[in-house]
């Protein structure tokens, strides 16, 4: 399945799921999003907060420019979440010291 | 040590150009490296699901998706004859070329950090260097940025993001919707995000269609992309998408995540028009696109000459076989002047088969695609006035949170009129994105309103040491290989 309709999306029609957590708390994936699609469509779209002004920050660029959505990835700091695709069990930690989803 | 790779042809990018330069620069017997930061071939037009988990792909829902079916059917096959070398899921962080001054001799040197350090991506085939005869630059461009106030909140997005989110995962990042900017790719945009469910409140292009009346005779010349107007008329019309012109954002409203935006009507350099003011509310994605800005840090590394293009991006000088002023190093796609897709392939196919020695046609297509570039830049400029939309308290650089009020010190105070004294004054452009983003808006602060940015000020901004983020043992390598 390759295309999509309208009001549908092609996710509904992916089989199986991957299981990743955010934060120590479990997301439900589908096979081949990128950490960024998983973390937005489970309602998290901040992750990162400023070093200056502590200011939250999500996807922007989404294709690996800015590096506004970096992520730790099983322990390796500063991945990019709009690049690297989930995969079972992986450990996703953000840098927000007030997490969540969105005010 | 970091294994080797040589070739013929390294091609950097496997985009529309890349991936035509790869494929011709291979059927014109050349023994051909391609390396690319993406886990899978497309770039980011043909961006497309994971073919690990969507095998078959149709090319649906791209335009130029046969173009693309049938150069990746050729890719495929000089994989197959062991004549194209792919390597997804590596960045290029330093290019060198080996003897620069042995003119034709000249062979290039690409070192590669994995764009992801994430053991689990199975699409990276490690760190390698590859070393060539010719290289062929195709690395593409991005969303170009204005900031305005509230643009750091999250649910702001590159309008071109939104559609690679679309395009790589097949849901949306919201569900309801306003685009901004200037340009025909802000179309595209708003109908992928239709056509997937989402509600697109307006979409809001600073030029107006009148615009486009001194350059009919070149939008003329190249009809498919009246089509493709009509075909998007036709979605906006189906999906009730207000279409505004002469209209900008002017505040992106909320707390930590977008909630609205506030809109007003623009006179033709981009001054508000007082009274024109209106609100959307229950806004969860914003979209931005102010045209697009070449990647031009790995052409600049190697020196070669630049040009400003009619859109006002800095842009490598190329001959009519796609070389740069370095001999040995062709460039194609929106590093020479963006032109979109179509134009992309036939660059790529002029410079893979010059870089591996074959002869090169004038090409009557592209020169039409050119005149319909400079048409549309000239119809879509970025408002001479855009920074009269700035509040003091606006942040331009994103990484360092820098605020308009910091830049235009610096150059009121410390007369810093470039990018390269506006960042070590500011920092503008120092963190982790390397000015990627705020490069233009900074040269267009520092060059003060109503003037437009010189190629010094944008080439200060665009030279990297670093091309990527690259580990401090690669770094380490590097000196040991070297000595």
């Amino acid at each position: 399945m390759s295309t999509h309709s309208s009001g549908e999306t092609w996710s509904v029609n992916t089989p199986g799921a991957v299981n990743v957590s955010f934060d120590g708390r479990p997301l439900v994936a589908v096979p081949g999003q990128n950490i960024g699609a998983a973390l937005v469509s489970n309602g998290i779209t901040a992750w990162r907060s400023t070093r200056k002004n502590a200011r939250p920050r999500g996807l922007f660029c989404g294709i690996g420019v800015c590096f506004d959505c970096l992520v730790t990835v099983d322990g390796e700091a500063n991945q990019r979440a709009c690049l690297v695709e989930v995969q079972e069990g992986m450990e996703i930690e953000g840098s927000c010291p007030d997490q969540g989803g969105r005010a | 040590m970091t294994p080797i790779v040589s070739a013929d042809v390294a091609v950097v990018g496997a985009g529309p150009a890349g991936l035509a330069a790869a494929v011709a620069a291979a059927e014109s017997g050349a023994a051909v490296v391609l390396v690319d930061a993406g886990a899978q071939p497309g770039g980011q037009f043909w961006r497309h699901r994971p073919e690990t988990v969507v095998p078959e792909q149709e090319g649906k829902g791209h335009h130029g998706g046969r173009t693309y079916l049938d150069l990746r059917a050729r890719f495929d096959a000089a994989r197959g004859r062991g004549r194209i070398t792919y390597l997804p899921g590596l960045q290029v962080w330093m290019a060198q070329q080996l003897h620069p001054v042995q003119g034709d001799d000249a062979g290039f040197t690409l070192r590669t950090t994995p764009t992801a350090a994430v053991a689990a991506l199975e699409a990276s085939v490690g760190t390698q260097t590859v070393v060539a005869r010719r290289l062929v630059l195709c690395p593409g461009g991005y969303d170009r940025q204005l900031p305005v106030p509230g643009w750091d909140l999250p649910g702001v997005m590159a309008a071109g993001g939104i559609q690679a989110f679309i395009k790589a995962n097949g849901i949306l990042p919201g569900k309801r919707f306003v685009i901004a900017g200037t340009g025909p790719f802000l179309l595209p945009v708003a109908a992928n995000i239709a056509e997937a469910g989402g509600k697109v409140l307006a979409v809001l292009e600073s030029s107006s269609p009148t615009a486009w009346l001194p350059h009919l005779r070149a939008a003329a010349g190249v009809p498919e992309k009246a089509l493709e107007g009509a075909e998007y008329a036709a979605v906006f019309a189906r999906h009730r998408i207000p279409y505004r012109t002469r209209s900008i954002v002017t505040e992106v409203l909320g707390t930590d995540h977008v909630s609205g935006v506030r809109t007003a009507r623009v006179d033709a350099d981009g001054r508000v028009r007082p009274g024109t003011e209106r609100a959307y509310e229950d806004v969860d994605v914003v979209g931005f696109g102010w045209g697009f800005t070449p990647q031009m840090e790995l052409p600049l590394s190697f020196g070669v000459q630049t040009r400003l293009d009619a859109d006002g991006s800095l842009v490598g000088v190329v001959d009519e076989r796609q070389q740069s002023s370095v001999p040995g190093l062709f460039l194609a796609g929106e590093v020479t002047g963006v032109g979109g897709a179509t134009l992309a392939v036939l660059e790529g196919l002029a410079a893979g088969t010059a870089a591996a020695g074959g002869t090169v046609l004038p090409e009557k297509t592209a020169a039409r695609h050119r005149r319909f570039a400079e048409a549309m830049h000239r119809a879509h400029p970025v408002p001479p006035a855009w920074q009269d939309w700035l509040v003091p308290e606006t942040i331009v650089c994103r990484c360092e949170e820098v605020t308009a009020r910091q830049l235009t010190d610096a150059r009121e105070s410390l007369g810093a009129r470039d990018t390269r004294t506006l960042k070590s004054f500011t920092r503008a452009g120092m963190g982790w994105c390397q000015g990627r983003v705020c490069g233009f808006a900074a040269a267009c602060i520092g060059a003060g309103s109503g003037v437009a940015p010189t190629a010094e000020s944008l080439s200060g901004s665009a030279k990297r040491p670093l091309a990527a983020p690259v580990g401090i043992g690669e770094l380490a390598a590097l000196e040991t290989t070297d000595n």
